[in-house]
């Protein structure tokens, strides 16, 4: 009996630590939509471009590690920057599905640009932490847990604060509630859009690349990390578009659920039931509650 | 214009004559390689049905979904099991029976489109794909306990004849696709796509007039399932010649949605424009690269320049043309028009000039 509960226990934090990993990636998307109300297809894109360009550097220039991660941070930067000009400034007065549409785009190109600059070749990432579990804890507490996973959540601890703190008190997080709440009102009062605009996207794409290291890390630089970040999209609706905490709560039921379904459940139907649990998942939450556990309610005007 | 014969005028019947012209008596005569029907004509006829399939629901009814390869492949394999196990049902009965098949998954993923919209219900129309799918891949029934992983596909067999030569099925295809694309463009015009444009256009306004959402958007759902489920039997049937759920991934997903938008949202013939375009791209893209590179260039880095290609005029018509290829299309044919007509009134002002 202790010994399932520990199996069982094992499982779960396995599944919350994992987790943090989906709500990495789901921070990027809430940051974007929180400060444009825009929803930005293309996150997984990021996550995906960022570290493969990480990689390129480290690997193909022999560049040292942190240099390189400043490097990624400032190319995605200027991804950022031309995400403004490019795309969002001409669509400013566009619908919100023409903007998905054209985001749907934009993850094309950084995919393909990502895969003719660096290559289509899995590249492994070495962050210096291993993926096995810590043996302080597998000695004191029986619970076999790798020690990547318990940076990870470290690592969405640390930024969920840092992004709350910024939203929260600072003049510029004032400036992003506003431009998300009415984009005009808030122009029109003399808030910089432009400003405004190419901060949160470069912050969305240093916030991918962080959550692209930790993926990296575990399942090797790869295409599939695109699909993986799709996960995303129903730790959001679990946790609501425009909310932090949420996409964090979100991530951590989605690791946790799809773990233990899969262990315990699984088997029964010949596994690998994880690549749809999550979605099915977030079919329930939208049929009883569409604006997540802690988005704003929606409201539609006729 | 007057309708001429039922609802239809007679530019609609002049386009229907030219395409069947052109299909059935043009391309079996000039085209004789079988390149062009096994690697061009059959998947696009294919593809563009799917990407009806896709317009329905996204075009006229405005419902943001990405599922069309999960209901595609329910579709080739409730072909491959029908065949497999009622073959009495024949060629034709197995290919509406496995459209009725993937109709019943797409009303069942469809009904969360009554409650949300845009991407959340990309989200819930992704559960489809992925479950579909894994459902396939994972009991061994549907693939007739075959471990290899990939089947091959049976043989085309309608009233006893075989149809197994590349015209041939570019034949079947052909048929299917008319009957569907004829059928698609006629509820398009009656009051059911008026219904599908009303609820996509303001779907609380519509249904204060009357218009049943529930209805209207099962409706959409599962009629687009059945275009897809038909689409995705052809596609594994006269295209791959074998059935394999990998075939049917999110990427193909992808590719119908690129189709659907850059051939132009809400409308027919933008369908297979979209699809000859993103299908004859990449074939340009290969031939200049082995042509005038001489292979020089490496083949992934053809297919991600391919990529970055799509991606970038996604964007580029989402900024300047939202109505896609169709529309273009459709300035062209004006401008030429005006200017034609400038032109012979111009000739016919300059001989009146003479003649005094």
């Amino acid at each position: 009996m202790v010994d399932e509960l520990l199996f069982f226990m094992e499982v779960l934090v396995g599944g919350l630590l994992a987790g943090t990993m989906y709500s990495l990636v789901a921070l990027g998307f809430v940051l974007i939509f929180k400060a444009s109300a825009t929803f930005n297809f293309s996150q997984g894109a990021m996550v995906f471009f960022s570290v493969l360009a990480f990689c390129g550097f480290m690997q193909d220039f022999n560049i040292p590690f942190v240099l390189a991660f400043i490097l990624a941070a400032l190319l995605m930067v200027v991804v950022g920057l031309c995400t403004e000009r490019l795309v969002l400034r001409p669509l400013m007065n566009a619908s919100e599905d023409t903007v998905l549409m054209a985001t749907i785009g934009l993850g094309y190109v950084l995919e393909g640009l990502a895969q003719a600059a660096w290559g289509v070749e899995v590249r492994r990432l070495d962050l210096g932490i291993g993926d096995f579990p810590v043996p302080w804890i597998a000695d004191n507490l029986k619970l076999f847990i790798s020690a990547l996973d318990i940076t990870a959540g470290l690592v969405a601890a640390l930024m969920i604060i840092g992004l709350f703190l910024l939203f929260k008190y600072t003049k510029i997080g004032l400036g992003l509630r506003a431009v998300a709440d009415d984009a005009g009102a808030a122009s029109s009062i003399g808030i910089p859009l432009k400003h405004i605009m190419l901060l949160v996207w470069s912050a969305a794409g240093v916030v991918a690349l962080v959550a692209g290291c930790m993926w990296g890390a575990r399942a090797g630089v790869q295409f599939a990390l695109v699909d993986l970040a799709l996960k995303a999209l129903p730790v959001l609706i679990i946790g609501g578009f425009s909310s932090i905490p949420g996409a964090i709560i979100g991530g951590l039921i989605i690791g946790a659920v799809e773990k233990v379904l899969e262990v315990y459940i699984g088997p029964f139907f010949g596994g690998a039931i994880e690549g749809w649990a999550p979605y099915v998942l977030a079919i329930f939450f939208l049929l009883y509650r569409p604006e997540g556990l802690f988005g704003e309610k929606i409201i539609r005007r006729v | 214009m007057k309708p001429v014969f039922m609802t239809y005028t007679k530019k609609d019947l002049i386009n229907l004559a030219v395409c069947m012209v052109l299909s059935v008596l043009v391309i079996p005569t000039f085209i004789t390689t079988e390149y062009w029907y096994t690697s061009i004509l059959i998947p696009w006829l294919c593809l563009a049905l799917a990407t009806i399939g896709q317009q329905i629901v996204m075009g006229y009814t405005g419902q943001l979904a990405l599922g069309a390869a999960g209901f595609m492949a329910a579709g080739a394999f409730a072909m491959f099991n029908l065949i497999l196990r009622v073959p009495d049902l024949g060629f034709v009965g197995s290919l509406i029976v496995s459209g009725l098949i993937a109709a019943a998954f797409g009303i069942l993923f469809g009904l969360p489109s009554l409650k949300v919209r845009g991407i959340y219900l990309m989200v819930a129309t992704l559960a489809s794909q992925f479950f579909i799918i894994w459902m396939i891949d994972k009991f061994g029934w549907f693939k007739n306990y075959d471990s290899s992983g990939i089947i091959t596909a049976q043989d085309i067999v309608i009233l006893g004849k075989p149809f197994t030569t590349p015209l041939a099925m570019y034949f079947v295809c052909l048929a299917v696709t008319t009957v569907l694309t004829l059928l698609a463009m006629n509820m398009a015009r009656g009051s059911t796509g008026r219904n599908w444009m009303a609820v996509r256009d303001m779907d609380i306004a519509a249904e204060s007039m009357g218009v049943s959402l529930l209805r209207t958007k099962v409706q959409a759902f599962a009629i687009s399932a059945f275009y897809c489920g038909v689409a995705g039997a052809l596609f594994a049937f006269c295209y791959l010649k074998s059935l394999e759920p990998v075939a049917f991934d999110i990427k193909l997903s992808f590719k119908i949605l690129f189709m659907c938008i850059l051939g132009g949202l809400g409308t027919i013939n933008g369908a297979f424009i979209g699809a000859a375009f993103i299908l004859l791209f990449p074939v340009l893209l290969n031939a200049i690269g082995n042509n005038v590179f001489h292979g020089a260039i490496d083949a992934t880095i053809i297919s991600s320049i391919e990529q970055v290609i799509f991606g970038g005029l996604m964007i580029i018509f989402m900024i300047y043309e939202p109505l896609g290829m169709a529309k273009l299309w459709e300035n062209l044919k004006i401008s030429i028009k005006s200017k034609l007509s400038s032109a012979g009134t111009k000739s016919l002002k300059s001989s009146a000039q003479k003649s005094e």
